[in-house]
């Protein structure tokens, strides 16, 4: 294809972005939209599996068969995310085993957020609360992303994400209308947890080195900033709600701006966690590796098998 | 209590279950593939739903403050009274299965009779149970044949790992006291009698799959009776954990 030509495929391609279509996996699309989809696709995908585990923790533990029932159904719900999320991937020409090799070697990256141990059954509300709150937060937009097939994994994960977040803030609720020691408890998740979540939305607009293109591809509609603000405003009423206390002694009501002021974040400990040297990125990452390792020898017999059974088909047909 | 046999009837089937489920939850998200790991979560789910609804039966029986949760977590080792087999641990992905599959054959026959009962509630549970169950039982099967027939090392496992559960399955058509009363009244399901049938579909499956039958006429038991294995501590450690250490609260 001459430089002209591919000029000319691209403007289309931009202008159909720009008139809200959708694109989908046969549609000729510039290289770098197909990478970048790729790789945010993916992180995304290994963020719902990998996110599994600190909840997964707290299965064999929750304190009621009510809260086990519904812990269990929504770390489900979680490979759920993780199953649409690796299919949409696929479809841009990348297979499953290879991103799961690349989150293996550590070479992709998943939401750091997961790199914090749950600690009590506190931690299952803080995480609903939070984690799948603001995990909302940068989803939504993403619902009307130019990519078709992330676009509508998105309307489906976005629906069991509001789930989950109700569902976390009512074992908060619990908690808070419990006993003192109950209440403490969720305090001191709501202590753990805040700073962490808010990192969660990314690094601040000056670092943020994707955005501009993200933009114009509408894999981002709102900056970091932005978002970190709405989620601010939004979990601040809902706290106060369970008579909780925002670890943030400069979370302050601005009159002027209609929005939170809000304390300075620690970004060493967010690129601390990120450069793989939080307090669990070993144990997230090893727990990953082991299941796949140790699931090796039931992948190859399952592809034995298949390959047995069609070859029994081909010889009756023959 | 009026209802007592019952009430032990009820728990014999419902802790089979509980330690089913519970053994399954705890492989959620270390499954060998998303896929499996979602079948798998969904079999503990399918379980754990069912034992609520036997033990909110049970509950009400009991009266009292008893609770479905107090029958599911404030009870001693020896007041549970699952069969052995539920409770062996998921030492690798053919246990997992091959315990499974031989509950869920069981299970299956099992709620079969149940639903001929004289009691309209367990008759209920189990026609919503065995649908449920039914799935398992194909999900399990399946998997037998998967890794019995795969390959070479999938099929050892899958022998060592029927090798070492065969001892735990005759326990499963005991008759303890409570169950002898609940046969006697038409409500509870006489298991002596699916015992043969039993072990020709298991025999039947495992044949298929390239699995020797083990010819071991030494059989383990005691689950029913509230003597447990050595696993069964540990299992009800963490299970119990909030509720022992937080009592008396609600979650
Ligand atoms: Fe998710
Ligand atoms: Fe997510
Ligand atoms: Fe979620």
């Amino acid at each position: 294809m001459s430089e002209e030509q591919i000029k000319s495929l691209e403007a289309d391609f931009d202008a159909r972005i720009a008139r809200d279509e959708k694109i989908e996996p046969k549609d000729w699309m510039p290289e770098k939209y197909r990478k970048t989809h790729i790789r945010q696709i993916s992180q995304h995908a290994h963020s719902e599996i990998v996110g599994m585990l600190p909840e997964g923790n707290w299965i064999t533990r929750a304190p009621s068969l009510r809260r086990k029932v519904a812990l269990l159904a929504k770390v489900q719900d979680e490979a759920g995310h993780g199953l649409y999320l690796y299919s949409a991937c696929e479809t841009l020409g990348v297979s499953r085993d290879e991103l799961y090799e690349q989150l293996h070697s550590g070479k992709a990256k998943y939401s750091s957020i997961f790199n914090y141990p749950t600690l009590t059954w506190a931690d299952m509300g803080a995480i609903g609360w939070l984690v799948d709150g603001a995990a909302i937060i940068n989803q939504v937009p993403l619902c009307s992303t130019s990519f078709g097939p992330y676009a509508r994994a998105m309307v489906r994960v976005c629906k069991e994400e509001s789930f989950h977040q109700r569902q976390g803030f009512e074992i908060m609720y619990k908690l808070c209308n419990g006993t003192p020691e109950q209440k403490e408890m969720a305090q001191d998740a709501l202590n753990r947890w805040w700073w962490p979540s808010l990192m969660m939305l990314g690094p601040t607009d000056a670092e943020s080195v994707h955005t501009e293109q993200s933009m114009k591809w509408k894999l981002k509609r709102k900056t970091n900033d932005e978002l970190r603000q709405q989620f601010i405003d939004q979990t601040v009423p809902q706290a106060d709600i369970l008579g909780l206390k925002i670890p943030d002694t400069d979370l302050k009501w601005n009159e002027e701006t209609g929005h939170y002021n809000f304390g300075e974040i620690q970004w060493d400990e967010f690129w601390q966690v990120v450069k793989g040297h939080g307090p669990c990125n070993k144990e997230r990452l090893n727990a990953r590796k082991g299941a796949w390792e140790k699931g090796a020898w039931v992948r190859d017999a399952a592809m034995a098998y298949a390959e047995k059974q069609s070859n029994k088909k081909i010889e009756k047909v023959v | 209590m009026k209802n007592e046999n019952l009430y032990n009837y009820i728990l014999g089937i419902a802790d089979n279950n509980l330690i089913l489920g519970q053994r399954l939850g705890e492989l959620c998200g270390h499954g060998p593939s998303l896929e499996t790991d979602i079948a798998c979560t969904n079999i503990s789910l399918d379980l754990l739903g069912q034992v609520r609804s036997y033990y909110q039966y049970a509950s009400k029986l009991k009266g009292d403050n008893v609770t479905e949760d107090s029958i599911a977590f404030l009870r001693k080792e020896k007041e549970y009274v699952n069969v052995l087999l539920v409770e062996q641990p998921n030492t690798d992905f053919a246990y997992t299965i091959v315990r499974q599959f031989l509950f869920d054959i069981y299970n299956n026959l099992f709620l079969e009779e149940l639903q001929k009962s004289h009691d309209i509630t367990l008759v209920a549970i189990a026609k919503k149970s065995i649908k449920e169950v039914s799935y398992h039982r194909r999900f399990s099967s399946d998997w037998v044949k998967r890794l019995g027939d795969g390959t070479k090392e999938s099929n050892l496992k899958v022998q060592e790992a029927v090798d070492n559960l065969w001892t735990y399955t005759d326990e499963l058509f005991h008759l303890t006291d409570a169950d002898k009363a609940m046969v006697k009244e038409g409500i509870g399901v006489d298991v002596t009698v699916l015992k043969s049938k039993y072990y020709k579909i298991v025999n039947t499956l495992l044949t298929e799959a390239n699995i020797v039958i083990p010819d071991s006429k030494w059989f383990q038991k005691g689950g029913k009776e509230g003597i447990h294995t050595e696993h069964m501590g540990y299992l009800l450690n963490d299970m119990q954990f909030m509720q022992r250490t937080y009592p008396n609260m609600e979650w």
